[in-house]
């Protein structure tokens, strides 16, 4: 109890705050608010990780950050539009700038939206800025979906964040419309109506949850308050939480890299956050907001005032949804009508329910369950963080175009009436051709695909066991001619000789010792009959055997392989700037 | 091979490789593969050797910036300065509101320049050292899973829950159920369930106290003639019962959606179909608008053809078969509304529909 001062009691208490501050002067690197705020949640500790985090580089890694930019585009212009929105469907007579509508019956959500894009200075610019980024948000998402594809980025330890990539690129969907729909415009109440005739024709329950959602009668003056408070609320939460944790994971697992040179399963290549990834990551956060912007400026999308109000009676010609719902409209265009039919008094609308309600958690559930089929198939339990070229998984490849074949078969179907007036055809003659495209176009599509990934698999052996083309001719004394091949590098021929090619499974063992046929060899044989499908046909890379007996057949003259230094000095020389 | 005969074995029957190529034979010192060479060498950018390059960089990064600064005083200017109701004509596009696009253009410039002044800093200035960062298998070690499961285990134990048994399942249950007022509440209250309404509309003679309904034109609401239907031409009509809601202002569009009526006239002879014909007035006919595909108005009449479309998904119906399908989604024909005329030479529709216009449902047949 010494060091407690007698005379002064109370400065017992403060003992330690010289202490602190000399501590405080110490740690001086961290001063300041960043300081502060160590002191009361250690959060620096994370900071430093997070900042040496290294990113690998490569263009298609930018479709994803296209999709998180126009992402929080939509949120900023979206909180700026409910503002000025109202989410109702009380009719009044419009009075308000423009002069065509004036006196005409609309809902407080077509004026509002009309107010915001003629009454309130720069408020088209936003409501243009904020339907732009959603289009080019589903575009994004799913340019990103196919990258992951392609290149089976999905594949272990990441089929957790492929399912939440799928429910997020369906949230995206459903975001969309609920947001197109607000305006109350005609388009889009034409294409309320139509929901509510998919909502219909559900078996059992239809008529019952038509009227739940509508609240009533369609269309009622529900509609619109209820799509809003799930599009500026329900869906955006859902977004926004999936899309956090969609890219804790990518932190959490580390970014995929593509294979090269020095790059291995068990590494991760490429540049630090800070400070590149911040400056890239960010400055192209501008660069898509400067060129939605932009787009904003220049094309005009969603001129609600050119349709008018919403008016069960009259229609325009050529009523589409948005882009990324063309695909479910251009089903129901091709669902023949004679699907529908009557049994036990109940009407059962084969035509509709199929197109309008089944098919988005049918396609959608196919596309989340990818990953954990074809890990079945292959039994490979190792994590893939080297991706494939998409070349060297042609089953895989050729599966993913068929998909995209049928998406867009029925996409075009969409636009069936726009391609009848704009190329002079019957609409009859182009809607029964994509009725035949929906069921052969896909298989065509998969056996050409898987053609072209094998011969491109071809050509790249030809690479690397005769080396490239120079376009140098030579003329031998017997004046044979022979063009010249330049071998290559083992960096530029590590690119095409790195692949693992798998082989397809057989089942040795369907019968046991006596005879009898083992039930779990059945299911083996079911996955065996699969992985032949994916890898009965394939191309291996070429190994130091087969490139040494190449170079044997060429003679020496030519197959003189550079060495290292060699190899490294041809690279370097190119921007000639050396320093050691 | 004990479980084998059991009749149940344990494992997965063996798969293996199928015979491998067979070309790997190894000849001398030869690897099987070839083996990853590894990093290429850094090579160092004009920025980085020469401190010309680097002032070069750095003076457009900069001219970048200052440009995007230009831009956003551009966009304060033009705020404040352009008149909304300006526009300007700009060919081949024709008349454009100046305010939008000098706003969305100054704004675009402002964002973009920043971006691209970012990532030039980045490429040219920023250090271009590739990284090698190691990567750890994702799974935990399997003491750590082990520790997990035994602090759960342990706090289960330790809440007592596998000696009383009683809390566990009233727990459940408690869990199980409470959802349901929720729900209920939800389910419940979303929408008045009187999907019979579905089967009615306004042209129901007992909305106007059993008499004919007259047909107005829309938006005009004025009775139509017989006369003032001339052959070819098309009306779009609600009926005289609809006057009631515009005045009241309420549940127009809902009366809308169910009563619309598309009116033709075509030449007597070509209707094929007895029923059509006695329900038409010398050739004209009246057609419920709403398609019995999804409920889009059936807007589109091909009068050389008379072919009834829907724009929506191009279901086509031929008026001259009682607007049968002829091709498209849809399977039943447009409803027919029966016709006559009355003393004052008006259209009217003595009965109303006989079946449910637009969309099939569920009970639609009931």
């Amino acid at each position: 109890m010494s060091t407690i001062n007698e005379e002064r009691p109370a400065d017992a208490l403060r003992a330690h705050d010289a202490a602190a501050r000399r501590d405080h002067e110490e740690t001086r690197p961290l001063g300041g608010i960043a300081g502060w705020v160590d002191d009361r949640t250690g959060g620096t500790k994370g900071v430093s990780t997070l900042m040496k985090k290294v990113f690998p580089d490569h263009w298609s890694f930018m479709l994803g950050e296209i999709a998180m930019y126009s992402m929080i585009i939509c949120l900023l212009t979206g909180v700026f539009l409910t503002f000025w929105f109202i989410p109702s469907m009380t009719q009044s007579p419009y009075d308000g700038s423009y002069v065509p509508l004036q006196g005409v019956m609309v809902s407080d959500a077509y004026r509002s939206t009309l107010d915001i894009s003629f009454d309130i200075r720069g408020g088209l610019l936003i409501r243009q800025i904020h339907h732009w980024a959603a289009l080019i948000f589903v575009v994004a998402v799913f340019c990103h979906m196919a990258r992951v594809f392609f290149t089976g980025a999905f594949r272990k330890p990441r089929e957790i964040n492929w399912v939440f990539g799928t429910i997020l690129s369906l949230l995206a969907c459903i975001e969309g419309f609920a947001g197109y729909s607000l305006p109350d415009d005609l388009l889009s109440g034409t294409g309320i109506r139509a929901m509510n005739g998919f909502v219909q024709s559900i078996p059992v329950i239809g008529s019952y949850m038509a009227y739940f959602i509508f609240g009533g009668a369609f269309p009622g003056e529900l509609i619109i308050p209820r799509l809003y408070s799930l599009h500026i609320l329900l869906v955006p939460a859902a977004l926004v939480g999936l899309f956090t944790a969609h890219i804790l994971l990518v932190f959490l697992q580390k970014h995929t890299q593509y294979p090269g040179p020095g790059r291995t399963n068990n590494n991760v290549v490429g540049y630090p956050f800070m400070p590149v990834y911040i400056a890239k990551a960010g400055g192209f956060f501008f660069i898509v907001f400067g060129v939605i912007a932009l787009i904003s400026a220049v094309v005009s999308i969603n001129p609600i005032w050119g349709y008018g109000p919403y008016d069960p009676s009259p229609i325009t010609a050529g009523s589409q949804p948005d882009w990324y719902m063309g695909f479910a409209d251009g089903a129901l265009r091709l669902l023949p009508g004679f699907l529908e039919f009557v049994a036990f008094g109940f009407t059962f609308s084969m035509n509709i329910f199929p197109g309008s309600i089944l098919l988005l958690p049918i396609m959608w559930t196919i596309i989340g369950i990818y990953p954990f089929v074809e890990k079945w198939v292959t039994g490979d339990d190792r994590e893939h963080h080297l991706l494939d070229r998409p070349r060297n998984a042609p089953a895989r490849t050729g599966i993913g175009v068929a998909g995209i074949v049928l998406y867009s078969v029925l996409f075009f179907a969409a636009g069936n009436d726009l391609m009848a007036i704009k190329l002079h055809l019957s609409i009859n003659d182009i809607t029964n051709t994509l009725r035949v495209l929906f069921f052969i176009g896909p298989p065509i599509a998969y056996w050409i695909t898987k053609r072209i990934c094998l011969s491109m698999q071809q050509y790249d052996r030809d690479k690397v066991l005769h080396g490239r083309e120079t376009g140098t001719i030579w003329r031998h004394a017997n004046g044979e001619f022979e063009e010249i091949h330049a071998p290559l590098t083992p960096r530029e021929r590590w690119h095409l000789v790195q692949q693992e090619v798998q082989e397809p499974f057989v089942v040795t063992e369907t019968t046991d010792a006596h005879g009898v046929a083992n039930p779990v060899a059945r299911k083996d044989q079911w996955r065996a009959k699969l992985s032949h499908f994916y890898f009965k046909d394939r191309v291996d890379p070429v190994t130091p055997a087969e490139l040494e007996a190449a170079h044997h057949a060429h003679g020496p003259a030519l197959a003189t392989e550079p060495t290292e230094t060699e190899a490294a000095e041809t690279e370097a020389s190119e921007p000639a700037i050396e320093r050691h | 091979m004990t479980e084998h005969e059991n009749g149940a074995p344990a494992q997965s029957t063996d798969l293996a490789h199928a015979s491998s190529s067979g070309a790997l034979t190894t000849r001398g010192a030869l690897p099987e593969r070839f083996e990853n060479p590894g990093l290429p060498p850094h090579v160092y950018r004009a920025a980085d050797v020469e401190p010309q390059a680097a002032k070069h960089a750095e003076r457009q990064v900069a001219t970048l910036f200052a440009l995007s600064m230009v831009a956003t005083l551009v966009f304060l200017v033009t705020y404040f300065a352009i008149p909304e109701e300006s526009t300007f004509f700009f060919p081949g596009v024709g008349t454009i509101n100046t305010l939008h696009v000098a706003l969305g253009l100054s704004m675009g410039f402002s964002l973009f320049l920043i971006g691209i002044g970012a990532v030039h800093w980045a490429k040219t200035l920023m250090p271009d050292h590739e990284i090698v960062e190691e990567r750890h298998l994702q799974r935990s070690t399997d003491e750590q899973r082990a520790s997990a499961v035994n602090v759960v285990v342990e706090g289960g134990r330790s809440a007592q829950l596998d000696r009383r048994p009683l809390l566990k399942y009233t727990l459940g249950g408690a869990l199980g159920l409470f959802a349901l007022p929720f729900a209920f509440q939800l389910v419940g209250s979303l929408g008045p369930v009187t999907v019979g309404e579905l089967k009615e509309t306004i042209w129901d003679p007992e909305e106007n106290d059993g008499k004919p309904i007259r047909l107005m034109r829309d938006p005009e609401m004025t009775p139509i003639k017989l006369s003032d239907v001339t052959q070819g031409s098309v009306f779009h009509v609600m009926p005289e019962t609809l006057q009631k809601y515009l005045d009241e202002g309420r549940h127009v569009l809902e009366a809308k959606a169910k009563a619309a009526v598309i009116l033709i006239r075509i030449d007597p002879d070509l209707i094929k179909v007895k029923k059509a014909k006695d329900w038409s007035v010398d050739g004209v006919v009246a057609y419920s608008k709403i398609c019995t595909h999804v409920g889009c108005a059936v807007g589109l009449y091909e009068q050389t053809t008379h072919h009834l479309l829907c724009p929506c998904h191009q279901s086509t119906f031929d008026l001259t078969h009682d607007c049968a399908v002829i091709f498209g989604p849809a399977k039943r024909p447009l409803p027919q509304l029966k016709i006559t005329v009355d003393d004052a030479g008006y259209l009217v529709a003595p009965e109303g529909f006989h079946e449910p216009v637009g969309p099939s449902f569920w009970e639609r047949a009931r």
